[in-house]
């Protein structure tokens, strides 16, 4: 119980009138900062960090702790109502939220992402509470064949789930990994695919792809549409939160699910984008009614937003206790322990319980708060869609435009958001899934650089995924996932040609 | 997002920015937010030194306008060189550099050289040793050298950052001085090459001090001998019986064997003189602020300063010996 009274310390040092105001504005700034595209939860902690050297240290890790949180709120907000990912790990979110949104139902949307995200990071802190060491040692496990087999089983769990015909989903997938190929090759250290232009020097930046794919492809549809949102006709209902909530609790196995699936990714550290889609590609592997996700499902976006956030806070597990960044955020607010005199690593819990203890406790507190602070601004969110396209499409072209802008700081960046957009609506016209290549760009770097270093590691043996039970059972789990939509396909042939 | 809530939000960048817009005119100043290019990923060395001097900067306000660090690290860092290459006489853009500044152009042949940039100071040099895991039966460098001279190539397994960069070259110098080959295994950052030690999937690193600091104390690794002629002069206890000063030399364990990074700061070419002296106080400035020299203990580093002449004729020097350890190692650009 040792735990559970530094947490109480830790409350009381977080539980203060002044250190709740910091909370309240890290929130904001961080829901504004997942807001804008591309802005993204790092680049937005990176500019405010120096601000708070100037604050005591209790208040000013709070404050930072709170944007970080925010921005994984805010990021679900423009994937539901513009199909626009704010960040990477919401673009699992687009799936169905944009679609309910279309139904006039972003409020509901909205609510049970930002409740979703809310359950995922509050059994993420938990975890981080009571199992920190252990859960520090089970990471160490994880090298090169173990990573792979984790990232083949995040494929293998989304495989089959378009309605599109097979052949077209290998295309994109196959597209997507020759984009992820681009730029420097990490395991010979030479260039790939640059046809020596300095601007492919940096690869293909898979938040552009999906700001061009997603967002500009989407504002070209409606355009062709006639220039105007399917979700016009949403009322704006105050009590919209607490019919969701009923909802809601009929998802409780996939929400058990995703906090699993997203716990695990973040501690290993898979990260918050494949825990979203491994979450999603398993919620529907588990519903009954398998085709109505992608139509505007609400258990579509329970999955990857809990996942996501689960995740996203279990991340930050690996970065105090080995001092590795579980995503590119927690690498800049490793940035910020460092300048405070605070080097993480397996020591940080003894050496300095103080600001451990408070991390943790503002944990819980800014997630209540910001789930409080997201959860009532719901009804104008969802109002926004009432504005006429004539005016919010070109508002949102811009930000699109600086949210492509601000991963690199490059011009380049934008003008490959416009190609990638006038493919995304081509895509989208011919109807090949847009999902399958996402998941190769994001995906397809980390597994090829883990697949080859496990090469190196066996001198070219693939009996290195199978060298430990660990490693063997991920395989053995992701094999399971690959051809377990053949089994009713098969059953329904024996029995045709049993008779 | 509504169109208020976008200005808002911009009106907010815009105040956050300017937070600190005072100070006193006097020779050449910047006039506008300095970009501080890392040509390397976030959570990496020089990654964390240029926010951490991003830090001092903003805290003990020793400049006007915002220092704003930027990651460019794409192909091996020649993103950023290429950029900062690109902005000729713009003072307002300047970049740390680690060895990939020598390495990446030798590799990839991306048309880049220190001299396309104006060199600023030297921060520091940052230090190599030779760690094992804590439960490896190797107490002395010799120890373990001796055992992969026994086994046949390949046994030994050595993780380190990046493709034929400093990790690399180390590993081949190693090489010759043992006859056998070992395994390289590159990847993405030092962090990551040093829990792949920890947790037992390979035999060996040479991560910089920092990198590894934390798991030392914590008794998961163990220094074996430091890539550099004397050794180190902190002698601040790390662990319950070892300081950073007690770890002996490579070269005293039979393994002659000196390597040295740069952190040194560079400009855009074209700058005036008058320029790159304010960039060389400034950091004069942030090397006498109390938080530096605990920076420089933590990471155990070399802590020489160079600038002008001096520095430029280190550069080529370091640049010919680069080229003559990659060509050896057979990693030149065809």
């Amino acid at each position: 119980m040792e735990e559970l009274n530094s947490l109480l310390h830790g409350f009381s040092v977080a539980l203060t009138f002044h250190n709740l105001g910091f909370m309240v504005l890290g929130i904001t700034l961080g829901i504004l900062i997942g807001v804008l595209p591309g802005l993204g939860g790092a680049n937005g902690i990176a500019i405010l960090l120096p601000l708070t050297f100037s604050m005591d240290q209790t208040s000013a890790i709070i404050m930072l702790s709170c944007i970080y949180w925010g921005a994984l709120f805010g990021g679900a907000i423009t994937s539901i109502l513009f199909n626009i990912p704010g960040e990477p790990w919401s673009v699992a979110t687009t799936f169905d939220g944009f679609p309910l949104a279309q139904q006039g139902r972003a409020g509901a949307a909205l609510t049970a992402a930002f409740t979703s995200s809310f359950v995922g990071a509050f059994f993420a802190v938990l975890l981080i509470t009571f199992l920190a060491p252990l859960v520090a040692k089970f990471a160490l496990k994880f090298g090169a064949p173990e990573m792979f087999a984790v990232q083949m089983l995040t494929f293998c769990s989304f495989v089959g789930m378009s309605k599109e015909p097979p052949a077209k989903t290998l295309a994109v997938m196959a597209l997507g990994f020759a984009l992820a190929a681009v730029g420097m090759d990490t395991v010979t250290g030479t260039l790939r695919m640059t046809f020596g232009q300095p601007e492919l020097l940096k690869g293909f930046d898979f938040l552009i792809a999906v700001i061009g794919l997603f967002g500009i492809g989407e504002i070209l549809l409606t355009m062709e549409e006639g220039l105007a949102f399917k979700g016009k006709s949403a009322k704006i209902q105050l009590n919209v939160v607490l019919q969701t909530w009923k909802e809601l609790l009929r998802y409780w196995k996939t929400s058990i699910r995703s906090v699993l699936v997203g716990c695990w990714m973040g501690v290993t550290p898979g990260g918050a984008t494949p825990a979203s889609f491994m979450a999603y590609g398993l919620a529907r592997r588990g519903a009954k009614d398998k085709d109505s996700f992608g139509k505007g499902n609400v258990e579509g976006v329970v999955a990857p937003e809990t996942a996501a956030h689960a995740a996203g806070t279990s991340a930050l597990l690996p970065m105090l206790t080995l001092g590795i960044p579980g995503s590119p955020t927690a690498a800049v607010l490793l940035g910020g322990l460092l300048i405070w005199g605070l080097q993480p690593g397996p020591l940080l819990f003894q050496e300095k319980p103080d600001f451990v203890w408070g991390l943790i406790a503002s944990m819980y507190l800014g997630n209540l708060v910001g789930l409080f602070v997201v959860l009532t601004t719901v009804p104008w969110w969802a109002a926004i869609l009432r504005i006429p396209f004539s005016v919010i499409g070109p508002v949102i072209i811009v930000i699109c435009a600086i949210g492509a802008y601000t991963v690199h700081n490059s011009l380049f960046d934008v003008i490959m958001m416009l190609v990638f957009g006038v493919f995304g609506y081509l895509f989208k016209k011919l109807r090949y899934p847009l999902a399958p290549l996402v998941l190769a760009l994001v995906l397809g770097d980390m597994a090829e650089s883990s697949f080859r270093q496990s090469m190196l590691l066996s001198q070219g043996s693939l009996s290195i995924f199978w060298a430990n039970p660990l490693v063997a059972g991920l395989m053995a789990l992701s094999f399971l996932m690959l051809l377990w939509p053949i089994v009713p396909a098969l059953k329904h042939y024996l029995r045709k040609h049993g008779n | 997002m509504t169109k208020l809530g976008k200005w808002a939000g911009r009106a907010l960048v815009t105040a956050i920015a300017s937070i600190g817009l005072t100070g006193v005119a006097q020779a050449w100043e910047p006039t506008k937010p300095v970009e501080f290019v890392v040509p390397a990923g976030t959570g990496g060395g020089a990654d964390q030194m240029a926010r951490f001097i991003q830090g001092v900067v903003a805290k003990h306000k020793l400049m006007a306008q915002p220092l704003v660090v930027v990651n460019k690290s794409g192909g091996a860092g020649a993103e950023g060189f290429l950029e900062v290459k690109g902005a000729k006489g713009d003072p307002h853009k300047i970049i740390i550099t680690l060895s990939n500044l020598f390495t990446t152009p030798l590799a990839t042949g991306v048309p880049f050289n220190w001299r396309d940039m104006t060199p600023g100071a030297m921060l520091a040099l940052d230090q190599f040793v030779l760690w094992v895991n804590a439960e490896a039966p190797y107490k002395t460098a010799k120890d373990y050298i001796d055992d992969v001279k026994a086994k046949p190539a390949n046994t030994f397994k050595m993780a380190g950052t990046g493709s034929k960069q400093e990790d690399q070259i180390i590993t081949a110098m190693i090489d010759k001085v043992t006859g056998k080959k070992m395994t390289y295994v590159p990847f993405k950052g030092g962090g990551d090459v040093a829990v792949q030690l920890v947790g037992g999937h390979v035999n060996s690193t040479v991560n910089n001090p920092i990198e590894a600091e934390a798991h030392w104390r914590g008794g998961k690794l163990r220094p074996l001998c430091i890539m550099d002629n004397d050794k180190l002069p902190y002698t601040a206890k790390v662990t319950d019986s070892q300081s950073w000063a007690d770890i002996p030399t490579c070269k005293s364990a039979g393994v002659p064997i000196e390597y040295l990074m740069l952190r040194g700061i560079f400009l855009a070419p074209g700058v005036t003189q008058e320029q790159v002296d304010y960039y060389v106080n400034l950091f004069k400035k942030v090397r006498e602020t109390p938080e530096w020299a605990e920076f420089m203990q933590k990471g155990a580093f070399k802590q020489t300063f160079m600038s002008g002449k001096e520095f430029a004729d280190w550069l080529g020097k370091t640049e010919a010996m680069h080229y003559g350890l990659m060509k050896e190692a057979g990693f030149l650009a065809k």
